[in-house]
């Protein structure tokens, strides 16, 4: 029942953070049209859009969509625009795959049907959310030009992110390929910047201190060429 | 608003119903301590080795290697303490075994990892003789 003895103070932490964003987001000059506005009213509710003050454990379990406010260094603009219009399924798990595990036999299933779908917008309002989502920064977790193409072999990246280190027992490189407890991979070409995967990778508790995604023992050619594969994947089929 | 307060109630009733089925690992009289690590077990662990913890999580369709069943008490009898401290924090590979159990030391303090191999002992029945 600790889901629902945070609940209260949750509500209320995320409502001020509502209200702080509000004011923080406001530029002096253009109040009416302030960027930003129509994520606070729509997308709040689910979406940390500034870093959370208290990134605990329960702030984990309780919150109801992964955090956006790092959104600017981690999206393609292409892939936001098309991706708000039709919402596919990133976690295969849901938010917290926990929340919709079932214990089974050979192993412990995802109960689908449970994972949240996500509301869809129209074209015209995808674009200015998108425009929106990407003006937030993580400031400087994301250094830009981390990412070495020149250096990647993503033939040796695919064997990394497959055998040697382990990423396939979380995330999936094809659709039904890999692990559900993290986000499928297999479109990060299109969805995600290379200098935010090289940085999430090489330090996922930078982003969230309590994430499940533990942080791996990779050399820097290690992180290049897992880039070079994480990145190259879903790039063809666009 | 329908659609946000339904999906809550699955999500919750989906928790529920999982909690209810490992009752059987964490039941009875649990300290604090017990329940903190069965907590953190359930977020970091329980993905590849099962919300019953018997090495049979959501994540093994990806594994090569299958992971320690946690809850079985002839097999980690012959795993001690320091072993799984040390697997824990550095990493299957630093005790020889397969790099696909990660190390928890950037996530878990070294107290938590000591609870949790207190939890590990406490899952298995490992000192039920003692
Ligand atoms: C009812 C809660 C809810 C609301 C409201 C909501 N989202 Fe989401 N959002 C989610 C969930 C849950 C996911 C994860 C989907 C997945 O991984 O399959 C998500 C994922 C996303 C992603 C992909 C993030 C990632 O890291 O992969 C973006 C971008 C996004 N939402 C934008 C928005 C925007 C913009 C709005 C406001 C118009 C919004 N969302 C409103 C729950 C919500
Ligand atoms: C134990 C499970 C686990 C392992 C192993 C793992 N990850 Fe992750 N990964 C996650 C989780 C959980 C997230 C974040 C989920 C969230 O915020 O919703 C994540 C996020 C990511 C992201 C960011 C994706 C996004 O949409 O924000 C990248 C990139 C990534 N992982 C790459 C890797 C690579 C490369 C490896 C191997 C070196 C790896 N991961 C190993 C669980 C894992
Ligand atoms: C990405 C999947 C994965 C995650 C997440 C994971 N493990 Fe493991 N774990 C494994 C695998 C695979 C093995 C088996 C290694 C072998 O036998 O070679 C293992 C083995 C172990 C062992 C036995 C080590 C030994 O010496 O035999 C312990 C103890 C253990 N894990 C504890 C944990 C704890 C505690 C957590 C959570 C903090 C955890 N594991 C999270 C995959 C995982």
């Amino acid at each position: 029942m600790r889901g629902l003895a945070v609940k209260g103070p949750l509500l209320l932490a995320a409502s001020t953070a509502v209200a702080v964003m509000a004011l923080a987001v406001r530029p002096a000059s253009v109040g009416a049209q302030a960027p930003g506005s129509e994520l606070t009213s729509q997308c709040a509710s689910c979406h940390a859009l500034t870093k959370p003050a208290d990134a605990t454990l329960d702030r984990l379990w309780s919150r109801k969509g992964p955090d956006l406010w790092y959104a600017g260094d981690k999206f393609n603009r292409d892939w936001l625009v098309a991706w708000l219009q039709k919402p596919t399924v990133i976690r295969p798990g849901g938010v917290l795959w926990f929340k919709h595990a079932k214990p089974g036999e050979p192993r412990d299933t995802i109960d689908s049907a449970a994972v949240e779908k996500h509301p869809a917008v129209d074209a015209a309002t995808a674009g200015r959310l998108a425009d929106q989502l990407l003006s937030l920064k993580s400031d400087g977790l994301v250094p830009e030009g981390a990412f070495k193409p020149e250096a990647a072999n993503a033939a040796m990246g695919k064997l990394g992110f497959s055998k040697l280190r382990g990423c396939v027992a979380c995330h999936q490189d094809a659709p039904g390929t890999g692990g559900v407890s993290g986000p499928e991979l297999y479109d990060a070409g299109q969805r995600l910047r290379p200098d935010y995967v090289i940085a999430y990778t090489r330090n996922p508790q930078q982003f969230d201190p309590h994430i499940w995604m533990p942080t791996l023992t990779l050399s820097d050619p290690d992180l290049q060429r897992i880039t070079g594969y994480v990145t190259s994947l879903g790039k063809e089929s666009k | 608003m329908m659609l946000r307060y339904g999906i809550a109630a699955l999500a919750l009733a989906a928790m529920t119903g999982a909690i209810a089925f490992h009752q059987p690992a964490t039941a009875g009289t649990e300290s604090p301590k017990i329940a903190a690590s069965a907590h953190v077990y359930d977020t970091y662990c329980a993905q590849c080795h099962g919300v019953q913890r018997n090495g049979k999580g959501v994540n093994t369709i990806g594994l090569s290697v299958q992971p320690r069943d946690h809850s079985d008490t002839v097999g980690m009898s012959s795993l001690p303490r320091e072993q799984m401290i040390k697997a824990i924090t550095d990493g299957g590979a630093s005790v020889n075994k397969s790099a696909l159990m990660p190390a928890w030391s950037a996530v878990l303090s070294k107290e938590q990892i000591e609870d949790m191999a207190d939890y590990l002992t406490y899952v298995c029945k490992c000192n039920q003789g003692k």
